[in-house]
């Protein structure tokens, strides 16, 4: 093969504590997508921040297209053409896409004192052009989406002449037919000798698509190889060190009677006559693109959001639930799609996080009954294995996988009859993917009836009981566990087929 | 290592500073460490202190009181009047209490029925109450009020003044509210993330009215005390007094983004900021440096603060 477009070599680095990356060396060649495989902690972020310049390495050399470089700054990383895409976006909403592109470096006039406006449009478009994107340099970033927005990322990583692009999880906020077009986007950067590094959690994303794929494991370096030497089942295993037996163990529940019926549900413009019911010890899936009205059926049930029309009834009896208080108190949880912003209280602790619906019920005079909060917190921690050292812990300081089973905890500490999972394994490492879903599937054979609602396909098709697709705020198909394929999912999240019945 | 490093600081720096400050005033004045002085520093410190308490509540979820002053010089002097002539104590005691939970709880219903941010909503009230309080006293001061009302700022048990007694009580009884009651964990909940609180079937709302209630009765029962100590309720009576209470919920370490913070941390803040005034008038320093030393201690304090926590937003 040619020279290396990149070389790291015996990278060190360890924090406070943390030996993060223990004596990492890898390659990488121009025209390839290399993808980064890891649970959540193995040091594929530290490594690639040291490679974009965010953090230094203790120790370790770079060697860029045969020379040797030190890359000691974000923006000596940028000058030697190294790019890195964060999951956090950092572009100003309120500014055009072309001004985000050139930032601080606008073309100028009148011995520059002033923006040429008319030249940075040109610029950019041009920039954008080659790309083929269905919007333009003009545009406000505020109107475009997530997808849209990780696309002037990557234009404005290319008007660096960047030779290395960096993308940190990028399909986590988005639809499947947004990844896809960015795939065809990194497709097309390879073609034109672009090295992209990819990092995913996603098996599917990373056997489309990348050429060798790299696996960390507790700061070092687990295996490099032509990813079509491997398997999803073999990169699972190295990610977690042991075999997982099951990506989606799905235990048999007994089906009850219908729990949830909903007829004719209506909100706002973003949902229009949906019906479905929902029995005892049944997961629904329920799946369609982001923006689907997915999120909406969710909170219309759970309070969030008012119900314009149609009817409620759980358990035979026409419910109302006019705030999320109404609904905890007839037996309805949410588990919501982003847990740090509508879920979790970064800065309390694990006990006030996993408990805070108890304190309604576990009070005397108002006084918390800390005895028997802590005694119920125990078991839930040994029954969904969350792993912190104590009860006072803040969340902040949890991985995203025991995170969410904070947030579980809190649902099951009121026993409810209905349990809505949004996105219930978004950015969640592999081994607590297996964990959530076992979960769930358990939390069924007790007798709750489970409405979850998910972008990966897998994870829908792998545990439902019965699978609901949404579009454009309507139900479009209604399949059984059987009939279920990825393909129907998607021909009726994108509209290739008629609404049925 | 370096992690329990400035977690210890951040748990104990406050006390180390306030010592540190205390030593080296004891040295530079031998006036300082008398019990007497002492005595003086506390009793000094309690009508900031009370307010305080209810300033630490708001500040925790995430908002801003800046009404304390007003609220405090409508009570006091509504009380000061109907006690001239001649209502009984408790009554007008009660009056007082009301008045100031009134108050605070326009200001709670204003913020979250009006969605009014609350650092605007209680300026308002800042405005109308003291342009109520003016107008109510005709710009002169009531004095001479009666012995058993009084009471309340001169009398001492077991040679502890009234006010530091009362101000102990706000200050425990309020501290066991926060660390044990369902109300106290909500407004930690709601001071972190008010969406979260929302979604987990928090009435953030009511939470939110009774903490600005709260802040409203300290705000009066510090009037009470202040006004039975002087004899006298003026008109200008608590003037910026919201100042010194945001100062020392700030100095003891409670964030303004809301959810962090202790009363103990107030407790601290408070004496650390009197300790200071007392100090530089012990040393013979002019009144008017003595604000911009307080100015600059709030600015390093919350320096310091930011310096441990570098990983927050």
């Amino acid at each position: 093969m040619a020279i290396p477009r990149l070389q790291l070599v015996h990278i060190v680095k360890s924090f406070p504590g943390v030996q993060a990356v223990q004596d990492v060396s890898i390659e990488a060649y121009p025209g390839e997508i290399l993808a980064l495989a890891g649970e959540n902690g193995a040091g594929k972020s530290t490594l690639m921040n040291i490679l974009s310049g965010s953090l230094l390495a203790d120790s370790g050399r770079i060697w860029l297209d045969g020379e040797e470089v030190d890359i000691s700054s974000p923006r000596r990383a940028q000058e030697l053409g190294i790019a890195m895409i964060h999951q956090e976006l950092a572009l100003i909403p309120q500014m055009t896409v072309a001004q985000n592109i050139f930032l601080g470096r606008e073309p100028r006039f009148a011995s520059g004192l002033l923006v040429d406006s008319r030249k940075l449009l040109q610029q950019a478009q041009a920039l954008l052009d080659p790309l083929q994107l269905d919007f333009s340099a003009s545009a406000l970033v505020s109107d475009l989406s997530i997808a849209q927005r990780q696309m002037v990322e990557i234009a404005k990583a290319l008007s660096f002449q960047a030779r290395v692009i960096i993308l940190d999880e990028p399909t986590s906020a988005l639809s499947e037919r947004e990844s896809d077009i960015l795939f065809a986007l990194m497709r097309s950067l390879r073609e034109k000798g672009v090295t992209l590094i990819y990092i995913s959690h996603r098996m599917e994303e990373i056997f489309n698509l990348s050429d060798r794929t790299a696996v960390m494991r507790d700061g070092q370096m687990v295996d490099i190889a032509p990813t079509q030497a491997l398997t999803p089942q073999m990169v699972v295993q190295k990610m977690v060190g042991r075999e997982l037996k099951d990506f989606f163990p799905k235990t048999e529940a007994q089906i009850g009677e219908i729990l949830l019926d909903v007829r004719g549900l209506r909100s706002g413009k973003r949902l229009q006559d949906v019906s479905f019911s929902l029995r005892r010890g049944e997961i629904l899936g329920l799946a369609g693109l982001v923006g689907s009205g997915r999120t909406e059926v969710a909170r219309v049930l759970f309070g969030a959001d008012p119900l314009d029309g149609g009817e409620i009834k759980l358990a035979g009896q026409v419910i109302h639930p006019h705030s999320p208080q109404e609904a905890i108190r007839l037996g309805i949880g949410l588990v919501t799609e982003d847990r740090k912003v509508q879920s979790l209280f970064l800065g309390q602790s694990v006990r006030s996080n996993a408990s805070v619906l108890l304190f309604e019920k576990l009070t005397r005079l108002g006084f918390i009954l800390y005895g028997r909060v802590d005694a119920w917190m125990r078991g839930a921690i040994s029954q969904l294995t969350i792993r912190t050292p104590n009860l006072g812990q803040k969340v902040r300081n949890l991985s995203g996988g025991n995170q969410q089973k904070v947030v579980i905890a809190r649902w099951l500490s009121i026993n409810p009859q209905v349990l809505i999972l949004d996105e219930p394994t978004r950015g969640i490492d592999v081994a607590s993917k297996a964990e959530i879903h076992t979960l769930i599937s358990e939390l069924a054979t007790k007798g709750i009836a489970i409405l979850m609602i998910s972008s990966e396909l897998p994870e829908i098709l792998g545990i439902s009981d019965r699978i609901l697709v949404m579009r454009e705020g309507r139900l479009m198909a209604e399949l059984n566990r059987a009939e279920a394929t990825q393909d129907r999912i998607m021909q009726a999240a994108t509209g290739q087929i008629e609404a049925s019945g | 290592m370096k992690l329990n490093w400035s977690l210890f600081l951040q748990r104990f720096g406050l006390a180390l500073v306030y010592v540190a400050l205390a030593v080296a005033l004891s040295l530079l004045s031998n006036r300082f460490l008398t019990l007497s002085n002492q005595v003086n520093i506390f009793r000094q410190a309690t009508i900031n202190g009370i307010v305080a308490v209810g300033m630490t509540l708001v500040i925790l979820t995430a908002g801003i009181d800046l009404s304390v002053g007003s609220i405090l010089a409508l009570s006091a002097v509504v009380t000061a009047d109907l006690l001239k002539q001649g209502v009984p104590v408790p009554f007008g005691v009660l009056v007082a209490l009301a008045l100031g939970a009134l108050m605070g709880m326009v200001n709670g219903l204003i913020i979250t029925r009006g969605k009014i941010p609350p650092f605007i909503a209680t300026l308002g009230m800042l405005t109308v109450g003291r342009g109520l309080t003016l107008m109510y006293t005709q710009g002169k001061p009531f004095t001479g009020l009666p012995e058993a009302f009084r009471w309340l700022g001169t009398s001492s048990v077991m040679g502890i003044p009234m006010p530091i007694i009362l101000a102990a009580l706000v200050f425990a009884v309020t501290a066991i509210v926060l660390r044990r009651t369902r109300f106290g964990e909500y407004v930690y909940l709601i001071g972190d993330n008010p969406t979260a609180a929302h979604m987990a079937g928090i009435n953030t709302r009511q939470i939110i009215v009774l903490v600005y209630m709260i802040s409203g009765l300290c705000a009066a029962l510090a009037g009470l005390i202040l006004i039975a100590r002087l004899d006298s309720a003026q008109p200008v009576i608590g003037s910026g007094y919201e100042f010194s209470a945001i100062a020392a919920v700030v100095v003891g370490g409670t964030s303004f983004s809301g959810g962090e913070g202790t009363l103990f941390g107030t407790l601290l803040g408070t004496l650390l900021i009197e300790t200071l005034g007392n100090g530089l008038n012990l040393l013979n320093v002019s009144p008017l440096w003595e604000q911009v030393v307080k100015g600059v201690v709030i600015a390093l304090a919350l320096l310091f603060y930011q310096a441990l926590n570098p990983s927050k937003k």
